[in-house]
């Protein structure tokens, strides 16, 4: 076990650990922050793999920015301690067939699946992937990242128009 | 995999900082606790209700156009990386890029969806 290994197993742990309070906890606030844990791990883990870019988007996006869209979600609800999220009708049977199937399915594909195994990660010469996603990005794949740049345009002309609906509203 | 070692030892002596001012604190300092001490507010008025309040929606507004500018950044993290290798080509690209969401930009400010009130 070197440390490669035992950052693994902390990042393993710290993902598990903080989505269980995710899941457990009687106070949405906490879940929200614990949150929090669960996409740091998950970058750790993004890190370990050598997936630098995947990484920082993760820490970007997810924590900046997602998280942040969940924790004000949080703060617009009425009732934060002891949620009761469980719902009145409990279909039992058709939820045992519908999990044992999907369940079997997932085992199949893990069964039958030739997984590719190549050198181990620890082993990988250090090499950024930022970088060639970078130079793949403005070389051979500049069309696509302009019309990303259309594409978000757009999704900025919908949130502005979601907000200004909603100033008008009380406007008039 | 070497080149996160700085940050490892950087977020470990923050952790370890954080935490052994926090013990240090609870053990040398006197703990005496009484229910004045305890209260919101010590010598003030008695506090009334709970502190929480249900935010305003438009919060949630900006933080929906944040996320927007946030994805923006990670467009321009790897080719900030190789700034140098892209040259003039990639300059002219990204310049374009962020002239297209600034078009957006301006349409976010002439909407007036930043203004507050």
């Amino acid at each position: 076990m070197n440390l490669y290994d035992i950052i693994f197993y902390f990042f393993a742990v710290v993902t598990i650990a903080s989505a269980a309070v995710v899941v457990f906890s009687r106070n949405i606030v906490y879940s929200a922050f614990s949150l929090l844990f669960t996409f740091f791990g998950v970058a750790g883990i993004y890190v370990l793999l050598n997936a630098d870019f995947l990484a920082i988007t993760q820490l970007l996006v997810y924590v900046g920015g997602i998280l942040v869209l969940i924790l004000f979600g949080v703060m617009l609800t009425t009732n934060v301690v002891s949620v009761e999220i469980k719902t009145g009708t409990m279909q039992t049977l058709p939820a045992t067939i519908i999990v044992a199937l999907l369940a079997g399915l997932l085992g199949g594909i893990v069964w039958t699946t030739d997984w590719f195994v190549g050198k181990r990660l620890s082993e990988v010469t250090s090499q950024t992937t930022s970088k060639e996603i970078g130079t793949a990005l403005i070389t051979t794949h500049v069309l696509p990242f302009e019309i990303a740049s259309v594409i978000l345009l757009v999704a900025i002309v919908g949130a502005a128009m979601m907000a200004r609906r909603e100033r008008s509203n009380t406007n008039i | 995999m070497h080149s996160y070692i700085p940050i490892i030892l950087m977020v470990s002596v923050g952790i370890l900082l954080g935490s052994v001012f926090l013990l240090l604190h609870r053990f040398l300092g006197p703990h005496r606790p009484n229910p004045e001490k305890l209260s919101t507010y010590e010598s003030g008025m008695p506090p009334v209700r709970s502190a929480r309040e249900r935010f305003s929606v438009k919060y949630y507004m900006v933080a929906v156009l944040f996320i927007l500018f946030d994805i923006e950044v990670i467009f321009l993290y790897p080719w900030a990386v190789n700034f140098r290798t892209l040259g003039l080509f990639g300059y002219v690209e990204m310049v374009l890029f962020i002239v297209i969401l600034l078009v957006g930009y301006l349409y976010i400010l002439k909407k007036g969806a930043l203004r507050w009130d």
